[in-house]
């Protein structure tokens, strides 16, 4: 199988390339922080989270994201996705490698990860979140790995994957849910303290991965003899276009119940991400960069003679994409700290090592992502060229 | 029997993935019961007092706000603690280490800061520290079980077991901890000889706080920063046994009226402010 993934054209091995050489520099960034410590990172006693945890949590939610194929695939036998669900799967492996990645890199003393599991301590939601994202790493691969065996024979899968199949599906939930605790437990983090953390999490995951699985999706397309299917792309759009309004929805009622309830704890943080707060207003151009590309991804994505245009729909998914980086990758880690204790602001700015650790996590897991996905194309080409003949 | 090189291996992983997961496992099942037995030193510290049965001792600090805002330049008590506990002076306010500091009303306060501030307290600074709380929010996110509250009442640090994931300083609703950012010897570097031999110094990569200097209850003395407050003779600091009516702390908190830091989140802080 894995002998697909050493044969390709030149175009193939640059992108490899690439990668590796982005990934050379963010390893050389990690040994200077091992070395000097998370000072080289833009991070403060105040903002004590930063960019790591805040592509930790979005990722997490682009990896529950396979679930939106997985249902309609097995719950609905809906025969479309029969062909396009391994790249969902693929996907989850991928995104939550570098969700553990993330975590890895922000933590001070990394030796000691393991305590983790020495001490186990239920109470914490950390130590929840740990089996559940290693649970949903080890069913994916079990999942994907085997219907990728199954498919090369052309046989269908084997009766005992099933159950791992179904168990993804709230294991799916599970992981952001979870995630989502981090932060909606917390007293005193008034933006974090909210009930609807866990659905907005999810909301946003199924705009957010399903709109980059419909990118990477067109990318095969356009790379490989292997068509996934216009109704496949279509269908996983119209899933992107619901969960993307409901997001918005949610964001929208955090909003009404911070400034109609008028409690000032409550309004900072969205002051302070969509108007700034004390004359800081650092992330007030992202904030709305974010509102408006959600605004142009759901247009796009609500009426049918755009979105089935194939490059107005590549234009939407991105915008979506984007739009819940935005949102969740940067605002909503920061924001959350923002105010600190004591009402004052201090401002967050990444530092050239942080985002070059950033870059090169993100392609890890392009590479992890690129490797799978060449192998499953290779195995769906030879059907192709099999079917022909 | 004859196992190939590949049944073994497997065997091998899945002992292994075993080994890992049955810690966890026993610990669900039976909460505390590996502390009790293979950890005796540790666990009793972290053991909680008995359920029903009230601690002999439950330590906590007076802070006399009016007197300390007569003391405006003082900063004894802050001096104090730093030189006991090696705590490193970093100058970047980004990434300072603050067991006890001090700061405004204003900023301890931000719910209660009226539009028109007592002329007294305006601007005028006073200590802070952790507030070992009852209902510790940062002792409840740990997932290590680095950070635990002793059955005295103090939230402790064990900051070799602290792998520095600072969810506790997002739980912490009051700022009063601290992570080490870069190595803090390499402040004290041509500086040994102002190192207190008798405290640790830290390493990289872990969160530290106030500890109500536990090392000086031992022996029967008053933590650092109180000694030095008494020694000014300001008295701003009391320290005492909050389970004893007859403490000082006690007696105090019966006379003067005290206010708490944010008592609305639950946290129950054992850190009284005298207004």
């Amino acid at each position: 199988m894995i002998e697909r993934a050493l044969k390709g054209n030149e175009k193939y091995w640059g992108w490899v390339g690439l990668l590796l050489l982005l990934i050379g520099v963010g390893f050389a960034c990690y040994i200077y922080q091992l070395y000097t410590g998370l000072g080289i990172t833009g991070m403060s006693r105040d903002i004590s989270w930063g960019v790591y945890i805040a592509q930790f949590t979005y990722l997490v939610g682009v990896a529950a994201s396979a679930v939106m194929l997985v249902i309609p695939k097995y719950l609905h036998n809906y025969k479309k996705y029969t062909n396009v669900v391994i790249f969902g799967e693929f996907l989850a492996i991928a995104a939550v490698t570098m969700c553990l990645l993330f975590i890895i890199v922000d933590i001070g003393q990394p030796a000691r990860v393991l305590n983790v599991l020495l001490h186990p301590t239920p109470n914490s939601i950390l130590f929840w979140d740990m089996i559940v994202l290693n649970g949903y790493l080890i069913i994916n691969v079990i999942v994907g790995w085997n219907t990728l065996l199954a498919d090369k024979k052309d046989v269908p899968s084997p009766g005992w994957v099933k159950p791992f199949i179904y168990l993804s599906i709230p294991w799916a939930v599970s992981i952001h849910t979870v995630t989502a605790f981090l932060y909606a437990g917390l007293p005193g983090r008034h933006m974090w303290l909210t009930a609807i953390m866990a659905p907005r999490f999810l909301a946003s995951a199924f705009a957010s991965g399903p709109s980059l699985l419909i990118l990477l999706l067109l990318l095969v397309k356009s790379v490989s003899k292997f068509d996934p299917g216009k109704e496949a792309i279509q269908s996983i759009a119209k899933t992107v276009c619901y969960a993307m309004i409901i997001n918005v929805f949610f964001l929208c009622m955090e909003f009404f119940t911070a400034f109609y309830s008028n409690i000032p704890s409550h309004m900072h943080s969205l002051q302070y991400l969509f108007a700034g707060l004390h004359g800081h207003d650092r992330l007030v151009p992202w904030m709305w960069t974010s509102a408006f590309l959600a605004v142009v991804g759901i247009f796009i994505m609500l009426v049918p003679a755009l979105r089935k245009q194939t490059g107005y729909l590549a234009v939407g998914c991105a915008s979506i994409f984007l739009s819940t980086w935005i949102d969740k990758g940067v605002g909503l880690v920061i924001g959350g700290f923002i105010p600190n204790p004591f009402e004052t602001v201090t401002e967050y700015y990444p530092t050239f090592p942080e985002i070059a650790i950033s870059i090169a996590i993100w392609a890890i897991g392009a590479l992890i992502l690129t490797i799978l996905y060449k192998i499953a194309i290779s195995v769906r080409e030879e059907q192709v060229e099999t079917d022909v003949i | 029997m004859k196992a190939s090189r590949r049944e073994f291996l497997k065997l091998a992983g899945v002992s292994a993935l075993f080994g890992l997961g049955a810690n966890a496992a026993f610990e669900l099942l039976t909460p505390g019961a590996l502390e009790a037995s293979s950890e005796v030193a540790h666990g009793a510290a972290h053991g909680e007092a008995a359920a029903g049965v009230q601690a002999a001792t439950r330590w906590a600090m007076v802070i006399d706000v009016r007197k300390c805002i007569l003391q405006e330049d003082c900063q004894d008590c802050v001096l104090a603690c730093n030189s006991t506990h090696n705590i490193p002076t970093v100058g970047n306010p980004k990434e300072e280490i603050k067991w006890i500091w001090k700061d405004t009303f204003e900023h301890l306060f931000p719910d209660q800061h009226s539009q028109y501030v007592d002329e007294g307290l305006e601007g005028k600074t006073f200590p802070v520290m952790c507030n070992h709380c009852d209902n510790p929010p940062c002792v409840r996110v740990c997932p290590t079980k680095a950070t635990f509250k002793r059955p005295d009442g103090i939230v402790m640090m064990d900051m070799h077991r602290c792998i520095g994931c600072r969810f506790c300083m997002a739980a912490c609703p009051y700022g009063a901890r601290s992570f080490n950012w870069r190595d803090p010897r390499k402040y004290f570097e041509g500086k040994e000889a102002m190192l207190n031999p008798e405290q640790p110094t830290r390493t990289k990569g872990v969160v530290e706080k106030c500890t109500f200097c536990p090392e000086r209850l031992a022996k029967g003395r008053e933590p650092a920063c109180v000694e030095a407050c008494k020694k000014r003779k300001s008295d701003c600091l009391i320290f005492g046994n909050l389970n004893d009516p007859e403490s000082e702390v006690r007696k105090i908190l019966r006379k003067r009226t005290s206010i708490r830091r944010k008592p609305e989140l639950g946290t129950k802080p054992s850190v009284f402010f005298l207004v």
